[in-house]
């Protein structure tokens, strides 16, 4: 083995010894350190994962949606307005869509009304999602009436409940046949609610995008990498937030390690000072200390980060669910996918390993430069 | 924009860093001028336990940005998400005009920091301080540097705007583009592979000599091929090794690389290039050094090590890329 490496491995037995003498001091300073690891970890391994869900429900959406405006409002797309778009080059599919919110006065929830073909769902059948079946207490061959906004009732016998697998998407989503959603609304025939399109190639959306608003000028389209951006930054942001509200933690933390670091207790002194009698070297007293604060920091994101890992995927992360993924009356229940970053776990070091080692270097310079005789004496 | 954690942590450790520096430089000046091995005054008695203090805060700020400099690609390149037009890290620091001014500053503090954190590591083996003046000279040359960095940081972030459409690697890094970076990427596979396999094994060869042999000559040699073989490392990457990792003959771009789609590859690419290069011009720079008394015995064993370690980076780098081009699916050169 290497001198420099040897050399290194006593300094750390020495060190690890060292620690073990003031268990209790530095208990204490490991839990709160890792308890501050904890919830930052928590905090961006939950967001991350939020994050990588919106991507993963995103990808399944249609390349661009269609929505015709009037005076600046959505409004129906009227009879022919599919035929005006013609054939637009890079548009594998496009089709017209019917779907609308329903007001159920039960729950005091909205709910998603969508039409399918009747290939899936017959008329006066209906699908109904996870959350509202658990909330209305559906199963399947249940019937279920519901008032229609003109004031009729409506029966419908739910054929199945959708999977729970889908349930970020379909948690209030109500699948029924066309001819029912034209009936129950009273929706005028040949009118859609906008315009689904498929495009293959993902550089060409801009373009389609671009010769849609020539030929309908009158329409918007919504991408479907838009919709992903605003996601992005909109959890980028939420956790932005907390990470700014917590940075008063991490203050706090480093005027913790600060204090910890210099209060030096006269046996510490002395054990410094009689290491130095002996021949140890400014340099190395400084080593050594680094090494303890290396061994603190190490073990406490460790800990901090398989602790919060368990928080989230295997809890939900019952700590910060309510400030990071918003509420709703029918809110879905979604296991989150386990999904670790290297950028988070970087990111995550540094705001917490950076500020321990800036706090304790001045502290141990000072107790590195102590005179052996002033202490022993 | 700014709202990023992880911006948030690099304008933290760039303005952190500057701050450090800043407040050594009182300090520094001093020592420059009343430094004296010699006298047993208490002033350099003072000065002399302060080097440690300011030893161990330059080299740990230095350090960070060691790290910072990954940081930052792993950021932009993560960023591309948000900007229109941007598919890799490329379109991030095309948002504005600051991004690539402020990937070049961070690169050349990353070369700096390890070029000063070698000179230290030399300094602190010795029983005399021999180069205290220097080191502590060349911290303030190195203000300028990380001030200048941090601010470029600070513009570019500051200026993050979604509703920018900016442009991606394939406009730049393309063949027709008259720019550097199209130049290098125009140049044709097999003069790049004959050129970037030259220079690969002239400077291993080097490095493996320097280890061996230890002389000052060939230490500021290795400097300067360290350098050079970053250069040419670069360009093979531009003009044929991207083209066989993505295995499109006409994509050029070194961060695509980076992403996930193609299995994190440039970071196996990039992390030994950059330590070698870096240990390369460490061992360069403390070579002036080695007739220095208490030096004398130092410098060559530190600056063998360094070479060592400058031989097994290339050495690694040219095999992972050998092990890509193998891999890949691409004819690009027909025999």
């Amino acid at each position: 083995m290497s001198p420099w490496l040897e050399k290194q491995f006593h300094l750390i037995d020495f060190t690890l010894a060292s620690l073990a003498r003031r268990k209790t001091r530095n208990l204490g300073l490991l839990v709160v350190y890792t308890l501050l690891v904890f919830v930052l970890a928590s905090l961006t391994l939950y967001s991350n994962a939020l994050r990588s869900e919106a991507k993963h429900v995103l990808a399944g959406s249609p390349e661009v949606i269609l929505q015709r405006m009037v005076a600046g409002r959505h409004d129906l797309i009227p009879p022919g307005y599919l035929d005006k778009i013609g054939r637009i080059r890079g548009v594998q599919k496009k089709e017209g869509r019917l779907w609308g919110y329903y007001y159920d006065p039960v729950l005091n929830a909205n709910y998603t009304f969508m039409a399918r073909p009747a290939s899936e769902v017959a008329d006066g059948m209906i699908m109904v999602g996870e959350a509202l079946a658990r909330e209305r207490g559906l199963a399947k061959n249940n019937t279920i009436s519901f008032r229609s906004y003109s004031g009729k009732l409506f029966t419908f016998e739910v054929a199945a409940v959708l999977s729970p697998d889908s349930e970020l998407l379909s948690a209030d989503l109500v699948l029924l046949s066309e001819d029912d959603f034209r009936r129950f609304f009273e929706y005028p025939d040949g009118h859609y609610t906008d315009i689904a399109l498929s495009v293959a190639n993902p550089q060409e959306v801009r373009n389609v995008a671009a010769k849609l608003t020539a030929a309908l000028p009158d329409s918007r389209p919504i991408l479907r990498e838009e919709v992903q951006r605003t996601y992005q930054s909109v959890f980028d942001w939420r956790e932005g937030i907390l990470l700014t509200v917590l940075a008063g933690a991490i203050l706090a933390f480093a005027i913790l390690a600060w204090e910890k670091a210099s209060g030096l207790s006269a046996e510490e002194k002395r054990e410094i000072g009689i290491l130095k009698a002996i021949g140890w070297e400014t340099g190395d007293v400084i080593r050594m200390k680094v090494w303890e604060g290396l061994l603190i920091s190490l073990t406490a994101f460790l800990g901090g980060f398989l602790a919060a890992y368990v928080h989230v995927f295997h809890f939900g992360a019952a700590v910060f669910a309510p400030v990071l993924k918003g509420w709703s009356v029918l809110y879905p229940k979604f296991a989150l996918v386990p999904a670790v970053d290297g950028l988070q776990v970087a990111t995550l070091f540094f705001f917490t390993v950076f500020p321990y080692t800036a706090a304790i270097l001045v502290p141990i310079w000072r107790a590195a430069i102590t005179d052996p005789d002033a202490v022993m004496r | 924009m700014l709202f990023q954690p992880a911006i948030i942590a690099l304008l933290l450790a760039a303005g952190l860093a500057v701050l450090m520096l800043l407040l050594a430089t009182p300090f520094a000046l001093q020592v420059i001028r009343r430094w004296d091995m010699a006298s047993g005054s208490e002033l350099q008695l003072i000065l002399e336990r302060r080097t440690y203090l300011f030893s161990t805060l330059v080299s740990f700020v230095l350090v960070v940005q060691l790290g910072a400099l990954l940081l930052f690609v792993f950021n932009a390149d993560r960023l591309a998400a948000m900007f229109v037009g941007a598919m890799c890290a490329v379109g991030t620091l095309n948002v504005n005009e600051w991004g690539f001014p402020a990937l070049i500053a961070q690169m050349l503090v990353f070369f700096l920091a390890a070029a000063w954190l070698a000179i230290n590591h030399v300094d602190t083996q010795a029983r005399d301080y021999p180069l205290v003046r220097i080191k502590y000279g060349l911290l303030i040359v190195l203000l300028p540097f990380l001030a200048a960095s941090f601010w470029l940081q600070f513009r570019y972030f500051s200026g993050l705007k979604a509703n920018v459409i900016t442009s991606c690697c394939g406009s730049m890094f393309s063949t027709e583009a008259e720019s550097i970076a199209g130049d290098l990427s125009a140049l044709p596979p097999l003069p790049a592979i004959w050129l970037f396999y030259s220079a690969m094994a002239v400077t291993t060869l080097l490095a493996l000599w320097h280890w061996r042999r230890r002389g000052a000559v060939s230490g500021g040699l290795l400097a300067l091929l360290s350098a050079a073989g970053f250069v040419v490392a670069m360009t093979g990457v531009l003009s044929f090794v991207s083209l066989y990792i993505y295995e499109h003959p006409h994509h050029h771009c070194p961060f695509c690389i980076l992403k996930p789609e193609y299995d994190y590859r440039g970071y196996a690419l990039y992390l030994p290039l950059f330590a070698a290069t870096a240990a390369g011009l460490g061992a360069g720079a403390i070579q002036p050094f080695a007739r220095v008394a208490s030096l004398r015995a130092i410098v060559p064993r530190v600056s063998a090590r360094l070479a060592a370690l400058t031989a097994a980076g290339f050495l690694l780098f040219t095999v992972v890329a050998t092990g890509f081009v193998l891999a890949s699916n691409l004819i690009l050169i027909e025999h």
